[in-house]
């Protein structure tokens, strides 16, 4: 009995190890670590010294390795001084404003991956974030430039119209889906062409546009009372708008873990028919996921509209409604993972000005960020390669549900 | 699970008849009496001069002036009428035959060109010609996405086949000045992305669409990198592969308008044209096809009566992926000459909005890409044209069509049914 007892209390070493094998923080290091080598690859072999070197490889294989080194090296410290730290800056002010500008890059990947999480969890699949970003920004900029109100409630104003217009492009989708059966895939791709024509033509009339300055469309620029404040003085460009996507991480996490509505997204997500039969609206529940994932890309809207002095143009959402897609697979959808993804993202982005100087195309930073999203979302591929043991229970990426057919099923 | 999807109707001594279906119907007349009022009431009097021909052709067509207005109620009066007998074959319970909704699709398109041209002169041939070259991407992707639906594969990464062989064409044809390699490179490039996206949705159960999204956006970075990094400081030396040459069909050729559209094309058209009718013949007529949509509708089903169906499905769709990449092959040195950074341009998700607005059929999947193509070239001619409804709005008709479409076709069951879903033998 008592070297029951003993056997129960001592660690098991075993399990501890095979926890951590099959655990998802060791692959997703993995992941990234394969990404970045295979990034190191597109980096040293399109590389001009390395490739002069290639043509007597054999000769003097040292030279290669001199060159490819170097091709790595200047890499990686345009993307630490791009980023984090400048190194060549004359005093610290100036150095530590690229850490900023990460800092500022990530706000709108962040709320953006929020969003999108948000739908995964709901067994939805939110790709509109480029219509609904560019209907909050729309909205923002007509009450930021058309409306002339005090100081901090022009803001708040401004904001509101944004949701307002991010939610409303979430709602056709949820609502078309709910009532129809309409997929939303394809919906919310189509709205986001249906956004782009409108805003476009909105920043060619003088609703948005200053009709002296062209026909090119392109906003009026923004009240100074509607702009979001710089919250560390006037050397670096990080704004209140930051904060709240922070903010919206600590929502996030509450919405999802603690309250009712979350249950019931996470619910549906997990099994639409049990839901169903437990009482809960399915329908209603896709709608309200819908709207409340479009506010968060509004956000990110916002983020790309008013946090800025000057006026935009119709490519003012950069790609970021789809780069939110990419930042909630690799945070699993979850708040914290949300958040440090869109951190890693907004780094790559500060950094490319100085990979471009550093004659790197940053286009290598989107294919590293592909890269580690097409291994962290096929964790059996990173467990072949590495021949690690498979978990006790496997899980579809981002929803967090068994792969539908795989349950109950002995393989 | 596999419960009859339509009640039958003759086991009850035809006391149980199956409900009317209204929809199309419907949507049919409101589209001819809202044709009629807007082309009528706000319809305008200044001739339009439709023009056939260019004065050098060999076969010379006069212009015709028309009346938009006239044109308008004409047209719209046809419609009524294609609506009217569309409400017959709904009262006979019979579905309503598609070339009645292309009847009130054209003579509302035909309304509407006369109607922004009037006073001016539209000349139909390069309308038509632009058509189908704005379109030809779109088709082969489309193409490419009925049959992975068909087989039970969701293939969201078009764009990334489109982006990849657009980008392989250009580059395999400057450095080899061959274009018959060309577009074979553009093919296997297409084929690789796509077998990419099978390997993995159907060997590690990845969500189908998230594999895509990331796929579309692994070989967006990929070319736009070596488009940065190679391509842009050497643009002779790799990105200067010219277009294809017209092949003008001796004869054919001379006829007015039909024959510069459909007889005075480059290869990757031709190509187009005879792959719409031969994936149409395959899936519909020829025991592999039978198979490929048992694969869709009923993996389980194919799976007892022998079928491998997660190989048959990676061949299959990996073989689709060729015509993907064809159609990026189009894009390059079938239109413009070399290669631009993500010049796929989103054509890629319109081509999977023409296969569900094509209800995953070859022909109408064909149909509704050139509406799209269609739609791009009359925004480009009404911008010219100084149309008075902005350019920007009529951009985005086709998508909010498409809208409209899917959700009045999304509650009856014609997307394949295991579209979407992985198989897992148990």
């Amino acid at each position: 009995m008592v070297d029951l007892e003993d056997e129960r209390r001592r660690v098991d070493w075993r399990e501890v190890m095979h926890r951590i094998a099959a655990g998802g923080p060791l692959r997703t290091i993995l992941a990234m670590a394969l990404a970045l080598v295979i990034g190191i690859l597109f980096i040293v072999f399109a590389n001009a010294d390395v490739q002069r070197t290639l043509g007597y490889f054999f000769a003097q294989p040292g030279d290669f390795f001199a060159a490819a080194g170097k091709a790595i090296a200047d890499a990686g410290t345009a993307l630490f001084n791009g980023s984090i730290y400048n190194t060549k800056a004359k005093d610290p002010v100036a150095g530590f404003r690229p850490l900023t500008e990460t800092l500022r890059f990530s706000g709108p990947l962040i709320a953006a991956g929020l969003g999108v999480a948000l739908t995964f969890r709901a067994g939805l699949f939110n790709i509109g974030g480029q219509g609904q970003m560019l209907m909050a920004a729309a909205w923002s900029s007509f009450a930021a430039s058309q409306i002339h109100l005090p100081y901090g409630i022009h803001l708040i104003v401004a904001m509101l119209f944004g949701f307002a217009g991010a939610a409303l492009w979430g709602w056709i989708a949820g609502f078309l889906k709910a009532k129809t059966g309409a997929h939303e895939v394809i919906v919310t791709i189509m709205l986001n062409y249906i956004a782009l024509s409108i805003v476009t033509y909105l920043m060619r009339t003088p609703i948005l546009h200053d009709m002296s300055k062209g026909n090119n469309p392109q906003t009026l620029p923004p009240d100074a009372t509607a702009v979001f404040p710089k919250i560390l003085g006037d050397d670096y460009q990080l704004r209140l708008s930051f904060i709240l996507c922070i903010l919206a991480v600590v929502v996030y996490w509450w919405l999802m873990r603690r309250s009712a509505l979350g249950f019931r997204l996470r619910m549906v997500g997990l099994n639409p028919d049990a839901a169903r039969a437990a009482g809960i609206n399915v329908e209603r529940t896709w709608i309200i996921a819908m709207v409340v994932s479009a506010l968060f890309l509004g956000l990110a809207g916002l983020n790309q509209a008013i946090a800025r002095d000057g006026n935009f143009n119709q490519h003012v959402d950069e790609g970021i409604g789809f780069d939110g897609i990419t930042v909630a697979l690799l945070g699993n959808s979850s708040p914290i993972g949300v958040m440090f993804a869109g951190m890693l993202f907004g780094a790559f982005k500060a950094a490319s000005p100085a990979m471009q100087s550093a004659d790197v195309s940053p286009d290598i930073l989107g294919i590293l960020q592909a890269l580690i999203v097409l291994f962290i979302a096929t964790p059996p591929l990173i467990r072949a390669i590495f021949r690690l043991p498979e978990p006790r229970e496997i899980t579809d990426v981002g929803t967090r549900r068994k792969p539908q057919l795989e349950q109950g099923s002995a393989s | 699970m596999t419960a009859p999807a339509t009640a039958p109707s003759s086991s009850l001594g035809g006391q149980l008849a199956a409900p009317r279906s209204w929809r199309v119907p419907i949507v049919l007349a409101v589209v001819a009496v809202l044709s009629l009022i807007w082309f009528v009431v706000f319809g305008k009097d200044d001739p339009t001069r439709f023009t056939w021909s260019d004065p050098g052709d060999v076969l010379y067509l006069d212009p015709t002036p028309a009346n938009p207005r006239v044109l308008g109620i004409v047209l719209g009066v046809l419609s009524l009428a294609a609506a009217a007998a569309s409400f017959r074959w709904a009262w006979r319970r019979r579905p309503v035959p598609v070339w009645l909704s292309l009847i009130v699709g054209i003579a509302f398109l035909v309304s509407l060109v006369a109607w922004v041209g009037a006073g001016g002169q539209i000349t139909v041939e390069s309308l038509l010609t632009s058509t189908v070259s704005l379109s030809t991407a779109i088709v082969l992707g489309a193409l490419a996405g009925v049959i992975g639906e068909r087989v039970g594969v969701v293939n969201i990464a078009i764009e990334a086949q489109l982006l990849g062989g657009a980008f392989t064409a250009a580059v395999v044809a400057t450095t080899t000045h061959s274009y018959e390699l060309a577009l074979v490179a553009a093919m296997i490039t297409g084929a690789a992305i796509s077998a990419v996206l099978a390997w993995f949705a159907i060997t590690f159960l990845v969500d189908q669409v998230v594999v895509g999204v990331v796929l579309i956006a692994l070989v967006t970075a990929i070319t736009n990198f070596f488009y940065q990094q190679v391509l842009a400081d050497n643009s002779a030396q790799f990105n200067d592969p010219g277009t294809l040459p017209r092949l003008a069909i001796p004869g054919l050729a001379d006829i007015p308008v039909i024959g510069p559209v459909l007889f005075d094309q480059r290869l990757t058209v031709y190509l187009m044209f005879l792959l719409v009718p031969f994936v149409w013949f395959m899936l519909y007529k020829t025991r592999w096809g039978l198979r490929v949509r048992a694969l869709g509708e009923h993996p389980l089903a194919a799976d007892t009566v022998g079928i491998k169906v997660n190989r048959s499905r990676f061949w299959t769709v990996t073989l689709a992926g060729l015509i993907a990449g064809l159609g990026g092959a189009s894009l390059t040195i079938g239109y413009a000459g070399a290669f631009v950074q993500e010049m796929s341009a989103g054509k890629g998700f319109i081509a999977l909005a023409a296969v569900i607005l094509g209800r995953w059929n070859p022909w109408y999947a064909a149909l509704a890409a050139l509406l799209f193509g269609f739609a791009t070239s009359f925004r480009i001619w009404a911008g010219g044209a100084g149309a008075a409804i902005p350019s920007d709005l009529i951009a985005m008709t086709p998508y909010l069509v498409t809208i409209i479409a899917v959700a009045l076709v999304a509650g009856r069951v014609v997307a394949p049914k295991a579209s979407g879903k992985p198989y897992i033998k148990s």
